[in-house]
């Protein structure tokens, strides 16, 4: 029974992972193709990372987007913190329902209606006043911060609403001021939600076609909008290559976490 | 709860009372966000509404304004011709149909995929439970597009699955595996796995496996210990990563142009076809305008409903 149980359990993980992890590897084998049809094997070489290097298109959409997505992840995480802060601790909120809706609700919008309703925002804007003068990193730049918000919002509401308020309210009944019981207690115990509410605004902004499609404009092309039209009709292998090393940034930054946080937890 | 952290208790005079307001963090923290988000979010959504009741005409932006001054004296150009356009016509409704049911076909699949592998790890000691959590948020991490055009690699008429089912003998031509509805659901079922495994194993993590046993010493059968113990406590955590997929997925737009055919249109691509194509706001606007209808405020509805439940 037990036996049966442990190969089981074996099988099911090892098909998991192979499920997620085989596709990512054969773009890592056939980006060391040096064939131009990607799915014909020729020989061995570096042939599409010194191409993907020399890609001035690539390269500009790829430094856009860790701009946009610098930016937005810092102010979606300043705006959402106090979002969840708001939803979790302040009584009262002029129209409590209001916020809550539009707080939250870009979670669960269907990201093309997002992308549409900034579109037709910004145009009528421009119409209108003037401004943006015309589409491009600035208009991406709004739209990434402003669906970030609730998702840095959530976060940090969960983690104070599993926080115990009375600890709160103990040191403000000790005198501290409200202002010091926020920066000195509840600041220091969000603070890893905060962590992640960024990191996870950073990768939202990072990995998002549909609204900057509908938001960017001339110079302001991020690298999902770049890699989806070589991509949209058929293979490249320059994506390939590039595949091969965001995989490689991604395992090395998850691997140096992890032993950094083995490391803390034996010295506790 | 008698202590409150609102200063206004005390009666103050008016303008006391809006300078001690903007000296107070809480004033910002809910004022911020509050500007932010009308002004950003809510404004485009309301003009999203405005654009679906106008009409349509050639121009630059390419409808009438909703209010209009003319030599006729004040008037209104609303019509709801868009909406009975969007619902009278099958097209527009089969698209959404369709979308309905990627988003359940593959929100059950992630579940069956999902359940176990969630289940196993949350169950292993901690050593390998981490290295297996670092390995399953890894994809997480890893670009969206560029996963879903891992599987354009594979599935290719000349792709790696065809050659080596050509190679083995199992076949004589390649099989038609990309462009129709099996790509896309196979896409969408690969990407948001990780969505659908990371809460189900943050409930299950915390479950206690001496239940499993306490329930076979009870003389429960395994499959009755899973359904009478297991299922009903991992239920948050089936809840949550089930709405992570099905949302999304409803107004996905990559997946299916990536790894669709003409098999099936979807929700998604009949908005940005209308819009971008057909340059047709008010029709793109309408069917946003459904979409928010038939989606977004079903689900609002549903967590409101299931945060009462359980609360009790």
């Amino acid at each position: 029974m037990i036996k049966n149980l442990n190969f089981l359990k074996i099988g099911l993980l090892s098909f998991g992972f192979m499920f997620l992890y085989f596709p990512i590897f054969t773009l890592v084998f056939y980006s060391f193709n040096d064939s131009e049809r990607v799915m014909v094997w020729t020989s061995f070489s570096f042939r599409w990372y010194s191409e993907l290097f020399h890609n001035e298109q690539i390269l500009e959409a790829f430094y856009t987007s860790l701009k946009v997505a610098f930016l937005s992840a810092s102010f979606a995480t300043l705006i959402g913190v106090m979002v969840g802060y708001s939803l979790a601790r302040i009584k009262y909120i002029p129209f409590r329902i209001f916020f809550i809706f539009i707080g939250t609700s870009p979670l669960v919008m269907p990201e093309i209606i997002l992308g549409l309703s900034f579109l037709l925002f910004f145009i009528t804007t421009n119409n209108l006043i003037g401004f943006p003068s015309s589409k491009g990193f600035l208009t991406v730049l709004i739209s990434h911060i402003t669906f970030s918000i609730a998702f840095v919002g959530v976060i940090i509401q969960a983690r104070l609403s599993s926080f115990d308020k009375n600890i709160e309210e103990a040191a403000q009944d000790l005198g501290a001021m409200p202002n010091k019981v926020f920066w000195k207690i509840t600041a220091p115990v969000i603070l890893p939600s905060i962590v992640s509410g960024w990191l996870l605004s950073f990768t939202l902004s990072l990995d998002d076609l549909v609204v900057a499609s509908f938001t960017n404009g001339p110079g302001a092309n991020t690298l999902p909008i770049v890699v989806f039209s070589k991509v949209r009709l058929g293979l490249s292998p320059e994506v390939n290559a590039l595949s091969a090393i965001v995989l490689l940034v991604v395992m090395s930054a998850a691997l140096i976490f992890y032993f950094a946080n083995k490391k803390s937890n034996i010295q506790k | 709860m008698t202590k409150s952290f609102a200063p206004g208790m005390k009666i103050q005079s008016f303008p006391l009372m809006i300078s001690e307001k903007l000296k107070s963090y809480k004033f910002w923290f809910v004022f911020t966000p509050y500007f932010w988000l009308v002004l950003f979010f809510f404004i485009p959504l309301a003009l999203i509404f405005k654009i679906s009741i106008s009409i349509a005409e050639w121009g630059m932006p390419p409808y009438k304004d909703l209010f209009e001054f003319t030599e006729n004296g004040f008037q209104i150009n609303a019509t709801l011709n868009n909406y009975i356009f969007v619902f009278s016509d099958f097209y527009y409704f089969k698209s959404y149909l369709n979308s309905l049911s990627l988003a359940f076909t593959s929100t059950l699949i992630c579940l069956v995929i999902g359940f176990p592998i969630a289940f196993y790890v949350a169950k292993s000691s901690e050593r390998v439970r981490n290295i297996m959590l670092i390995f399953l948020i890894i994809p997480f991490w890893t670009s969206f597009l560029l996963r879903v055009y891992a599987w354009k690699v594979l599935l290719q008429g000349n792709g790696l699955i065809n050659s080596l089912l050509i190679k083995f003998g199992i076949i004589d031509n390649p099989l038609p595996l990309l462009h129709n509805h099996y790509a896309v659901i196979l896409g969408v079922v690969y990407t948001y796995l990780p969505f659908m495994i990371l809460p189900l194993y943050g409930y299950l993590v915390k479950f206690d496996l001496n239940l499993i046993d306490a329930a076979y010493d009870l003389g429960a059968k395994p499959i009755k210990a899973f359904f009478k113990v297991i299922l009903p406590l991992s239920l948050p955590g089936i809840v949550a990563g089930s709405m992570l997929v099905f949302i999304p997925v409803v107004g996905e737009f990559v997946i299916p142009e990536m790894l669709g055919g003409s098999d099936r249109l979807y929700f998604g691509k009949m908005i940005w076809e209308e819009f971008f194509q057909n340059r047709d706001w008010p029709i793109a606007s309408a069917l946003a305008m459904s979409g928010i209808l038939f989606l977004v405020v079903p689900i609002l509805i549903f967590q409101k409903q299931y945060e009462k439940y359980n609360l009790k």
